[in-house]
């Protein structure tokens, strides 16, 4: 990499027990790089992003987000989770709080936002999430697609420097999937960090500055999309593609 | 013609919805054995009934003396007339007793308004504070011109309000504390939690409550002693704990993972997960399982008596102790029944009220 990395990962290793889920897993990523992390369920690809704010602990190696390392030391993990914003599969909306309140809860109790100027900041996010006129709802009323949009309008709420999506569109039925990949497509476009995991191989080939393919555990390979789709280098990614771009 | 046949003939056959016959129907003889029942027990009562009638009103002696009430045969109720204000206000001045009264009515008032959703929230605690402070002030007086009323001559209704309400409010915190410790990744946390209430829940209440009555002080320094209903209120409050903690703990595994995550993503700190995202919905699901037991525990209170304190069910043991009304037992517990059962079902009243409510907002 040419420019400074903004997320530095250097042989991390993770366990469950006996069960050897990350094996020496290197990647570099740049201010500015969406990353796209695909792989056959069970290859570390989740465990990976969430290793990067600590919702997962990872037993050997490095972690370093903007010069922190991720360690023991609470503060670190504070700080670096205040700068990376997640996306989850489930969406995980708080279902007693309102859409608006779900995005202001974190500015106004983790940056001692006042009220009026995190309620601003979030209606301006949720228009940006094409959602402005649900504000005053609860979660459980919008469609899963909305949800999701609200939970990436939430995370975003803390104005991160790095966001993390963890199959966020597994979830939604067909018809949805296409709102929440414009949202980010939109989000990619604007230069925010991305990492991403998903199968949604379209949205690799469009919006990634490089795909990250993981298979038990272990980078196999490591490409740009042009590269990574049309002539890919290793068997077992030829052979992860042929399967999902079967078709 | 064809038309306006067919659709007649589709009507559902008509059968009696509505009236005494069709309720009888549905609700006392909808299978034979439900038949035979509603006839056993109609049997039971046609037996029953017409000597309680007897008992209660015909021969009953509303007015006189025990003699009278002896000749009588029936119900005392001269008895209940002569000394219900000693059983509900225990031994508190006589000529001060519309202080216990108003207390009473506060903190029932209290109850009342926390049955209010519309309140919960910041507004509860004020409710609560205004509402337990005029109480106290009422029972202890002392300032405003009052005359000081010493907790020893605390009694009867008050008393067992006060131990259970306070033992409620005072418990709360400490079984909310213990449930998340249990719930705890701090291993000497969990451990410490666990064997708190493992170890309560172990012993039955009456022996906590003379523990704190008596062991309590020789741990004290000699000279200073602790105030007898607030060591009854150590005890229940302490005994509660343990319960609310495994109830609270029931609704803190209910909550799924993914929202400690999004919390923990977030940036929140644990006490701003636990205060903000985790509590408020774990005590949503579990308000009416607390209800219930706050319902044990009111009725609990009135093992206090085995440390000489005088709740309610205490003071109707002392009327009957008086030799001039000796052996109207039957009176004195009915009363005294009563209104337990008033204060019971209505709280259970409530919590089914709540699970019907509570259930249809997470339908939605």
């Amino acid at each position: 990499m040419t420019t400074e990395a903004i997320i530095e990962l250097r042989g991390v290793n993770k366990w469950y027990g006996a069960f050897h889920v990350l094996r020496d897993v290197n990647l570099s990523v740049a201010k500015g790089e969406r990353i796209v992390i695909c792989g056959p369920s069970g290859s570390g690809k989740s465990t990976t992003i969430r290793c990067i704010n600590r919702l997962e602990e990872h037993q050997a190696g490095d972690i370093i987000v903007k010069g922190v390392p991720l360690d023991d030391d609470v503060r670190h993990v504070e700080s670096i989770r205040r700068d990376v914003g997640m996306v989850f599969q489930q969406f995980n909306l708080f279902p007693h709080l309102t859409v608006l309140e779900n995005c202001v809860l974190a500015p106004m109790w983790v940056k001692k936002m006042p009220r009026a100027e995190a309620e601003a900041k979030a209606r301006q996010l949720l228009e940006r999430v094409r959602i402005p006129d649900q504000a005053l709802k609860y979660p459980g009323q919008l469609s899963g697609g909305q949800q999701q949009r609200v939970a990436i309008a939430r995370a975003l709420c803390m104005d991160p420097s790095i966001m993390l999506f963890d199959e966020p569109t597994s979830a939604l039925d067909p018809e949805m999937v296409k709102e929440v990949l414009d949202v980010m497509s939109d989000l990619a476009a604007s230069g925010m960090t991305m990492l991403v995991v998903t199968h949604e191989m379209g949205f690799a080939r469009r919006m990634a500055d490089r795909v990250v393919f993981m298979d038990k555990g272990e980078v196999v390979e490591i490409a740009p999309p042009d590269q990574f789709f049309d002539n890919p280098q290793n068997d077992r990614t030829r052979a992860f593609l042929g399967q999902v771009l079967s078709h | 013609m064809s038309v306006s046949e067919t659709t007649q003939e589709r009507v559902a056959p008509i059968r009696p919805t509505q009236g005494p016959v069709a309720w009888a129907r549905a609700n006392l003889f909808s299978t034979w054995y439900n038949s035979l029942l509603t006839l056993l027990i109609a049997y039971l009562l046609a037996r029953a009934i017409p000597g309680i009638i007897d008992w209660a009103l015909i021969k009953a002696n509303w007015t006189g003396d025990a003699a009278a009430c002896r000749a009588a045969g029936g119900a005392c109720w001269a008895f209940l007339a002569e000394k219900w204000r000693f059983i509900l206000f225990g031994t508190f001045p006589d000529d001060q007793h519309w202080r216990p009264t108003l207390a009473i009515l506060t903190m029932i008032g209290t109850l009342v308004l926390s049955a209010d959703r519309r309140f919960w929230g910041r507004p509860l605690i004020y409710i609560w504070t205004v509402g337990l402070g005029f109480s106290a002030l009422m029972m202890f007086g002392g300032i405003l011109g009052l005359d000081y009323v010493p907790t020893e001559l605390w009694g009867g209704l008050p008393l067992t309000l006060a131990l259970s309400i306070v033992g409620l409010v005072a418990s709360f915190p400490l079984g909310v504390l213990l449930a998340l410790g249990r719930t705890s990744d701090l291993p000497v946390m969990r451990g410490l939690s666990v064997v708190y209430i493992e170890l309560v829940r172990g012993v039955p209440l009456i022996s906590i409550l003379f523990m704190a009555s008596v062991m309590l002080p020789l741990f004290l320094p000699a000279g200073v002693s602790i105030d007898k209903v607030l060591r009854a209120l150590i005890g229940i409050c302490l005994f509660s704990a343990a319960y609310v903690a495994e109830v609270v703990r029931a609704g803190l595994q209910a909550i799924p993972k993914g929202q400690v995550e999004a919390a923990k993503a977030l940036g929140l700190g644990y006490w701003q997960r636990q205060r903000l995202i985790i509590l408020p919905q774990a005590l949503a699901l579990v308000i009416p399982p607390l209800v219930n037991s706050f319902i044990a525990s009111f009725k609990d209170t009135s093992l206090v008596i085995v440390i000489g304190l005088l709740d309610l069910l205490s003071t109707a043991k002392a009327a009957l102790t008086d030799p001039a009304w000796r052996g109207f037992y039957k009176e004195a517990y009915l009363f005294v029944g009563i209104i337990y059962f008033l204060f019971c079902y209505a709280l259970s009243r409530y919590s089914r009220h709540l699970e019907t409510v509570l259930g249809q907002g997470r339908r939605r």
